[in-house]
């Protein structure tokens, strides 16, 4: 559906160019929901305006269901752009227009009739649940009711894709929860292809199916949002991860000397990974059945769900004899689930936590 | 005051009414566009076009350095080729139209580029040429704030007025002067004085009402 290739953007500063984005190549399907994820300053913002020529590439192309936009006239693309909607961070409703007015706008600029104007717009408060809002101002609504009124007007034209610039980051918790669900809703009610823009690995693993990680104006990893999550490759991905999953060891733990090494009385501290079917068996049951001498303490645990899909992240501690331990840990390892050996870690009780 | 005087006041605040009034609607007919094109030629905007709003922002800042009483002489042979007269109260709307202008062009420059740039980059990323997003989104945004603005406008021109008045071209201006000074008659001065301030805070009352009432936010 859209197909960036070798993108690059640079602009013209005062104290000499700066480059944006270093080509970047994406591919998104349709129907997807794509999510693309980086710290302020990545570039996230510029790539997510070069879909739709807000911001016009350097280099390489653009291509939207079929259509090269770099080579468009400036008439064909204000045409082309009609098929790609977008909302915003700060909504960028008009202030003077009432709500229903705003809806109206794009079908306005179409030149569309009265009547089919009314009958689409109250269709479309209607899906966003504002039609009791009609006929009030921007200033009189939430911002959660002011992102639907931005939704609403974005799919005024059946556009084949909805862009979201951050579309959510000036929202409280609960209604960017709810904002997501309508986003995702439409998603599948309508076919639309979503390009979400965030910082946010929440809004990323709400919603999206797969995510690009943008760092410094490149690609630096990208993927089904569940390959991404369970197994990052990037310090960066790793790091946003982080901020939904605690990584930290527990107060016990930490502080301790990590030693790779088998210390008498330490603990093996291991990061279990459990994806899919496998959150579902009984491995560390089987394993304390099997290794009744080896001890095993858990120390934190979290079950989640990415795309339906049970995700669960453990850390769990083993004491005992050293082959008894090295063979516990083997046991682990064929029973293919992803673990991460931390090391030998002495537990320390005065730290009371 | 002798009752003389009624018909002559009267007939003066008639003549600054008309002066301004027709003057601030000639200068709004040709000063919104200047605006418009001010900032919408400017760096980053939707009409960028550097060369050409340089210019006219030079244009614009020669006409308001000169100061209105010399503006009102300089230009005589120009509003003489015009309206075929130098004197009179159509013959002093021709300076007051030209210093209000750039006057309004920049008091219209500044309320758009109050209006934020998202809003315009959203009317962008639904197809609207820059025709449509100048009367469909920074006119209709900028409303209350120019209206303000030619609320101000239209009080300086009623002080621009009184000055085109003293050349001959009528007014309560010209009758301050040739009664209220020249003639010795306080009174009519105090008259002409009280009749522009009440003059002046009805125009500030009801641009304020406008503005209140256009202001959505």
């Amino acid at each position: 559906m859209i197909k960036l290739s070798h993108i690059e953007k640079t602009y013209a500063t005062e104290n000499g160019p700066v480059t944006a984005l270093k080509g970047i190549d994406l591919t998104i399907g349709r129907g997807e929901i794509y999510g693309i994820i980086g710290l302020s300053g990545a570039g996230k913002s510029t790539l997510i305006r070069c879909i739709n020529m807000l911001e016009r590439p350097t280099k390489g192309s653009v291509v939207v269901d079929g259509k090269d936009l770099t080579k468009l006239t400036s008439a064909e693309l204000r045409e082309a752009r009609k098929s790609i909607g977008m909302i915003f961070q700060h909504f960028n409703l008009l202030s003077s227009a009432t709500v229903a007015e705003n809806v109206a706008f794009p079908l306005k600029l179409m030149g569309a009739s009265k009547d089919h104007i009314k009958k689409r717009v109250t269709e479309l408060l209607e899906l966003v649940g504002l039609a009791s809002k009609a006929d009030q101002y921007p200033a009189q609504l939430s911002g959660g009711q002011k992102q639907r009124v931005g939704i609403a007007r974005a799919l005024a034209t059946n556009p084949k894709v909805l862009l979201c610039d951050e579309a959510t980051s000036a929202l409280d918790p609960q209604t960017t929860k709810s904002i997501l669900s309508l986003i995702k809703d439409i998603n599948e009610k309508l076919h639309l292809t979503v390009v979400v823009i965030t910082h946010e690995m929440q809004v990323i693993k709400d919603i999206c199916t797969k995510v690009a990680v943008i760092d410094k104006g490149v690609i630096a990893e990208q993927g089904t949002v569940l390959e991404v999550f369970t197994n990052p490759q990037q310090p960066i991905t790793k790091e946003f991860i982080s901020v939904l999953l605690s990584n930290d060891l527990p107060a016990a733990f930490r502080g301790g000397k990590v030693s790779a090494e088998y210390v008498p009385g330490a603990y093996l501290l291991l990061r279990l990974t459990f994806i899919g079917d496998s959150a579902d068996d009984p491995v560390l049951a089987d394993m304390i059945r099997k290794f009744p001498d080896v001890e095993v303490t858990m120390l934190f645990g979290n079950l989640d769900q990415i795309q339906s899909v049970p995700f669960g992240r453990m850390i769990i501690g083993m004491k005992g004899e050293k082959d008894r331990v090295d063979a516990a840990l083997s046991y682990l390892t064929e029973r293919k689930l992803k673990e991460e050996v931390i090391g030998y870690v002495a537990r320390h009780d005065s730290t009371l936590d | 005051m002798s009752p003389d005087m009624i018909p002559l006041l009267t007939k003066s605040l008639g003549e600054t009414v008309y002066m301004v009034a027709v003057s601030m609607i000639i200068s709004t007919i040709i000063g919104v566009p200047l605006g418009v094109l001010l900032h919408t030629t400017a760096k980053g905007q939707i009409l960028e076009s550097t060369a050409l709003n340089r210019v006219i922002g030079a244009v614009v800042n020669a006409v308001r350095s000169i100061p209105f009483i010399i503006l009102l002489v300089a230009i005589i042979p120009f509003t003489r080729l015009l309206v075929g007269t130098a004197i009179g109260t159509t013959a002093a709307m021709v300076p007051l139209v030209i210093a209000a202008i750039p006057f309004i062009g920049r008091q219209v420059e500044t309320s758009l580029k109050e209006v934020p740039f998202g809003l315009i980059e959203a009317a962008e990323s639904m197809g609207a040429s820059p025709a449509q997003i100048i009367f469909r989104v920074l006119l209709p945004e900028a409303m209350p704030s120019i209206a303000a603005q030619l609320t101000t406008v239209i009080i300086s021109l009623v002080g621009e007025s009184a000055m085109a008045g003293a050349v001959g071209g009528g007014g309560l201006g010209d009758l301050a002067i040739r009664y209220g000074y020249q003639r010795f008659r306080p009174e009519v001065m105090i008259a002409t004085v009280v009749i522009l301030i009440v003059l002046v805070q009805a125009v500030q009352f009801l641009g304020g009402q406008l503005v209140k009432k256009l202001d959505k936010r």
